[in-house]
């Protein structure tokens, strides 16, 4: 991919190289280089990049390696050089007989990617005359093609994650990859540490133990923990094994600034209305502009918002994932062709192809973690010795505050740390089965085999044991499923598939990518009840909230939802300028720990103020004055009446899911104590609890404890309770039963959608979590929401730091710290959360509703 | 018609459960999903879909094995709140015909201490049309007591008004659920559904999925405004037809 950007300035770059190299004698390593290769790089007036040689000469050692380098840096090419070269010096050698399998494998994360890249290698190898047949298997290619690739692979195979799994899984991988001698993985940093990555690293285990000589490469942008990545290189043998690291040089340093509006910078929202005109007129300024934003509702606005000032009628495109997938593809190729001038996308586009043209970058909203700010900056320029160039347009005041502290991240080249986290179960689940399917195996030696994988390393005899009987009969303590094993052990003690149609449930079910319901959003015609044309596609759970009557930003509109038929959301154009229905409020990515650190640092530290917008700075001293500044460890909890509400207003900076999950242990709490919360509202920085008794005065009375309120034990039985009817926990177990292969994705098979499925799944997780609590699918759906969408674990490490470090302030009127929180449009949370509360209101308004009809009526 | 409905309920709120009408019979909704008839001592429940995991399992999909002892700890709760004399199971007892002979040892048990002195009347449903004897009691295809008929499918094309009207029938096999969505929360329950002359029972099975009570198949058995009652943790919540959201 980045090849065809070389291509263009490579004689640039040259010649700063030479300027640069310093002692290096460019030649030096130009010697483990054929004379074909360097024909060819001279022939383009070209020279190899130090980088590049680098690698060549890591495979040569038979070393395994991780390359970082930024975008532009030539490093698929780099990736790629040792194959090359071993392709033609075998090529050459050719009286013995060319072996049948795949040389080079290369797994990318996205299948335009693998295409993009095929298609750049293609041209050298074809230049240099090279005999190398290149190929692409995605979920796209014909099956004539797959089964003729089956039998007669191509030297260099591109492929994504999913198809290894599918290859790996049958009867010829053996053949396929018996004499495979390179993995290169494409944009590792985004694969590691996801659910896709583990089952990736599973299938790498089971080619390392088809092919022990292969190497692996590992591209990578910078990262903060590339041991991580190295280790994923290498088999984990006795643990902590390490691939090599080859560190491009970097690019010229960003340009990044701060958009300061000359408008009044809100006090809340995503929107950045205030801010319009100015990005508007960047894009003027600009050849090319990206314009990301965090969710696809606000993508939709902003564009709606661009459109409508678009005086010049500049060609603005919009790109985000619940568009049509050929309108996508028309976005990109425009792109490609330079053709527009603005695209505002969200992170559909912060991977994959790149486009030389792009010379700005404008990230609305805050950036949320520096990573991915830096990520993003990348897709502009990529012209290593020319600076990238973005401006960051805060939406809100706490933005302000983290877009600069995301910008002194950048400039430090400080990344967010990454998670902790261990291989998936439900994932190893589907692993395992795919492994029956691809020939017998034994327990004890697939059990070394998967703990060869970075993110397995650690897997106990156990866990595994208890995958394996998942695989099986299902894993439960009730023995009722032997008879309809899916899996069974044979006299030999090997484990096979009993049957060939559960080898066919398996190809139907692999990946790990579950996706949401989709409903689509049609307009309802004026005359016709059967409507008019289709808008898009929003995620059911999204509708499921929602009452006909609300509306909501879609397509660039607002639009009324008046009802759903069939998989289709009816909805009409509606006068209102406000949608009602927040969409998606915040963002889809919660503040990063790394950043929310910062973001307090900044709070801390007046003397720094002085560098922020004035009425910023303004905003925080008026909040010193009044209330108290949150101090870098310690948690500020103020209390206040307002509009005869009593509110109670944390702020934990720990992002706004795992500020949802508090806001729902902490009324549970309240309710208990009998101080009858009413809901609360959350952002990434704060948390506000409201209800109708004086919080003040019940902690001034010591009936409140903020010190036991906070205490790191509502993680246990406040947490089981509500996880018992968490809608988030009910997803999240759907999940692990899909990946796990407990059911299948078109379960229960025969309905017509996949509404019931998601009934159906939470009938059985309620089954399960009374019966058998401790189910290894639950432990996988518990493991899932410590670091997703409750992020239970940073509630956690949060609640253990702050522990008799409450700073309590009563106040007499709200503060200007809390007035964000506060205006956040997000939904009412009952307390507690219960539905049986909810349903007894639903009850009385109706019944009121009726008494009030009959009042008019008799009067 | 909203309001009479409200008032009626809050008279009948007595003992157990709400107390509801039924073409002149007076009938207590248990919370859990139980329809008792005090005056003949009857305890009515629907669609069990008893062994529901285990026809999965047998298809390659091994749903936990604990659906048939859940429902039947539900049936045994709402058995001890309402100490009928008679239990009528309305049909679709169990998932498949071979459901009976899958059945796990304890949960025989439990059926049977649930049955022990009282009398069981199995209905005919379509997933369990023939009798399963080992289990004891009757095997009807269908029951009339009094006012009521009780029966696994509605009769069909019966409204409930005008010439040859149903009146008092009890049916199962819909497992009506209503969603309402309460400040930006959606809920999703099982629910009684009736108009005062039918009434459709939840389905008791803890792998039973539903059928929203707006949907044209539940619609169409009412001739005019019906209720739905959704079934709680102490107490059912009586909500009119037209306030529950319809799914699609």
């Amino acid at each position: 991919m980045d090849d065809a950007r070389d291509d263009r300035r490579e004689d640039e770059v040259r010649e700063e190289d030479s300027r640069s190299a310093g002692g290096c004698e460019p030649d030096a390593g130009l010697t483990d280089l054929p004379e074909t290769f360097r024909r060819w790089f001279a022939g383009r007036g070209w020279a190899p990049r130090a980088h590049q040689l680098e690698l060549l000469a890591r495979a040569r050692e038979g070393r395994s390696s991780l390359l970082i380098a930024p975008t532009g840096a030539g490093k698929t090419l780099a990736g790629f050089l040792p194959s090359l070269v071993e392709l033609a010096e075998r090529s050459r050698a050719r009286n013995s007989a060319r072996p049948p399998g795949v040389h080079t494998l290369y797994i990318s994360p996205l299948k335009a990617l693998a295409v993009d890249v095929a298609r750049n290698l293609e041209r050298p190898a074809e230049e240099m005359g090279l005999p190398i047949r290149i190929e692409t298997r995605t979920g796209d290619t014909p099956a004539s093609r797959r089964q003729r690739q089956r039998r007669d692979p191509p030297d260099i195979l591109l492929t994504t994650p999913e198809q290894i799994a599918l290859l790996i899984a049958s009867a010829d991988a053996a053949h396929l990859f018996g004499d495979l001698r390179r993995i290169v993985l494409d944009e590792l940093h985004a694969l590691a540490g996801s659910k896709r990555g583990d089952l990736l690293s599973l299938g790498i285990a089971r080619l390392r133990r088809i092919a022990p000589e292969a190497q692996t490469v590992g591209l990578s942008a910078t990262v903060a923990d590339p041991d991580t990545l190295r280790r994923w290189l290498v088999p984990q043998v006795m643990g902590g094994e390490m691939g090599d690291v080859v560190v491009a040089e970097p690019g010229a340093a960003p340009d990044l600034s701060m958009l300061e509006s000359v408008a009044h910078v809100p006090w809340a929202g995503h929107t950045a209305r205030h801010s319009l005109a100015e990005i508007y007129a960047l894009i003027e300024r600009n050849t090319t502009t990206l314009v990301f934003v965090n969710t696809r509702m606000q993508a939709e606005l902003l564009f709606q918002e661009l459109w409508r000032i678009n005086e010049a009628n500049l060609p603005i495109a919009l790109h985000h994932g619940s568009l049509d997938v050929s309108q996508r593809r028309r976005v990109e190729a425009a792109m490609g062709e330079g053709r527009l001038r603005a695209v505002v996308c969200t992170s559909s586009l912060d991977l994959g192809i790149d486009w030389g043209a792009v010379d700005l970058v404008v990230n609305v909203g805050a950036p949320k973690g520096s990573s991915r700010l830096m990520q993003r900056i990348g897709r502009a320029n990529h012209r290593l010795d020319e600076p990238s160039r973005a401006v960051l347009v805060p939406a809100n005041r706490f933005e302000v505050l983290e877009c600069r502290a995301a910008l002194e991240a950048v400039r430090a080249g400080a990344q967010d740390g990454a998670v902790e986290r261990r291989g998936a179960l439900d994932v190893l689940a589907q692993h395992v089965l795919g492994m029956a399917c691809a020939e017998a195996f034994d327990a004890e030696q697939l059990y070394e085999e998967v703990r060869s994988a970075e993110p397995y390393a650690g897997l106990t005899r156990e866990d595994f044991e208890d995958v394996v009987d998942f695989v099986a009969t299902g894993g439960y303590a009730l023995r009722a499923y032997e008879r309809y094993a899916r899996i069974r052990r044979r006299k030999d003690g090997l484990w096979r598939v009993a049957n060939p149609m559960v080898a066919q449930q398996y190809r139907l079910n692999v990946g790990t990518i579950v996706e949401s319901t989709m409903l689509k959003v049609r307009l309802a015609g004026a005359k016709s009840r059967f409507g008019g044309r289709v808008l898009g596609e929003v995620e059911e759970y999204f509708v499921e909230t929602m009452s006909p009557g609300d509306t909501f930003v879609f397509a660039g509109e607002v639009l009324e939802y008046i009802t759903i038929v069939e998989d289709e959301v009816r909805v009409a154009r509606s006068n209102a300028a406000e949608p009602k229905v927040p969409s998606y409020a915040g963002g889809k990515f919660p503040l990063s720990t790394f950043l929310a650190a910062r973001v307090r640092a900044l709070l801390a530290a007046p003397e720094g103020w002085s560098s922020l917008p004035a009425q910023v700075h303004e905003w925080l001293e008026i909040q010193r004055r009044r209330s108290r500044l949150p101090g870098r460890e310690d948690l500020l909890v103020e209390t206040f009446p307002r509009g005869g509400r009593h509110y109670l207003v944390a702020y934990p900076f720990e992002g706004r899911l795992a500020h949802q999950t508090l806001g729902m242990l902490l009324t549970r709490r309240l309710d208990r104590l009998g101080l009858h919360p009413l809901g609360f509202m959350v952002n990434d920085y704060a948390l506000a609890i409201y209800g109708v008794r004086d919080l003040s005065l019940a902690i001034a009375q010591a009936r409140l404890d903020l010190d036991r309120l906070f205490d790191a034990d509502m993680l246990g039985d406040d947490l089981e309770d509500w996880l018992a009817e968490s809608a988030l926990m009910k997803r999240t177990f759907r999940q692990c039963a899909v990946i796990g292969g407990l059911i299948e994705r078109r379960f229960p098979g025969k309905e017509k959608n996949s509404r019931q499925v998601t009934m159906s799944t939470d009938l059985v997780y309620d089954v399960l979590r009374r019966h058998e609590p401790d189910h290894v699918l639950l432990r996988a759906a518990r493991a899932d929401a410590a670091t997703g969408l409750l992020d239970i674990r940073r509630l956690s490490d949060m609640l253990v730091r702050i522990r008799g470090r409450i700073d309590h302030v009563p106040l007499a009127r709200v503060s200007p710290l809390a007035v964000p929180v506060m205006l956040e449009i997000g939904r009412e949370m009952v307390a507690g959360g219960a539905s049986e509360a909810l349903l007894a209101e639903a009850e009385d308004e109706l019944i009121r509703e009726a008494l009030d009809g009959a009042g008019d009526g008799g009067g | 018609m909203a309001l009479e409905m409200a008032e009626g309920d809050a008279d009948g709120r007595a003992g157990a459960g709400e107390g509801i009408e039924l073409a002149g019979a007076w009938l207590t909704l248990d919370p859990a999903g139980g329809l008792y008839w005090p005056a003949e001592r009857l305890l009515v429940v629907a669609d069990l879909h008893l062994e529901k995991g285990s026809a999965f399992a047998r298809r390659g999909v091994p749903l936990p094995p604990y659906d048939s002892r859940a429902t039947l700890a539900l049936l045994a709760r709402i058995v001890e709140r309402t100490k009928p004399r008679t239990i009528v199971a309305l049909g679709d007892s169990f998932h498949d015909g071979g459901g009976a002979a899958r059945l796990g040892a304890a949960e025989r048990q439990s059926l049977a201490e649930i049955a022990r002195g009282r009398e069981m009347v199995w209905i005919a449903g379509n997933h369990d049309p023939d009798p399963a004897p080992e289990l004891g009691g009757v095997h009807l295809p269908e029951l009339a007591i009094g006012p009521l008929r009780l029966r696994h499918e509605p009769a069909q094309g019966a409204p409930t008004q005008g010439a040859g009207a149903v009146r008092g029938e009890i049916a199962g096999h819909f497992h009506p659920v209503a969603r309402l969505v309460v400040r930006g929360r959606g809920l999703r329950r099982r629910c009684f559904a009736t108009d005062g002359a039918r009434l459709v029972m939840p389905a008791l099975g803890a792998y039973a999925g539903g059928l929203n009570i707006r949907d044209a198949a539940l619609a169409r058995l009412f001739a005019g405004a019906y209720a739905a009652h959704l079934v709680g943790a102490a107490r059912t919540y009586r909500i009119a037809h037209h306030a529950c959201l319809p799914d699609r």
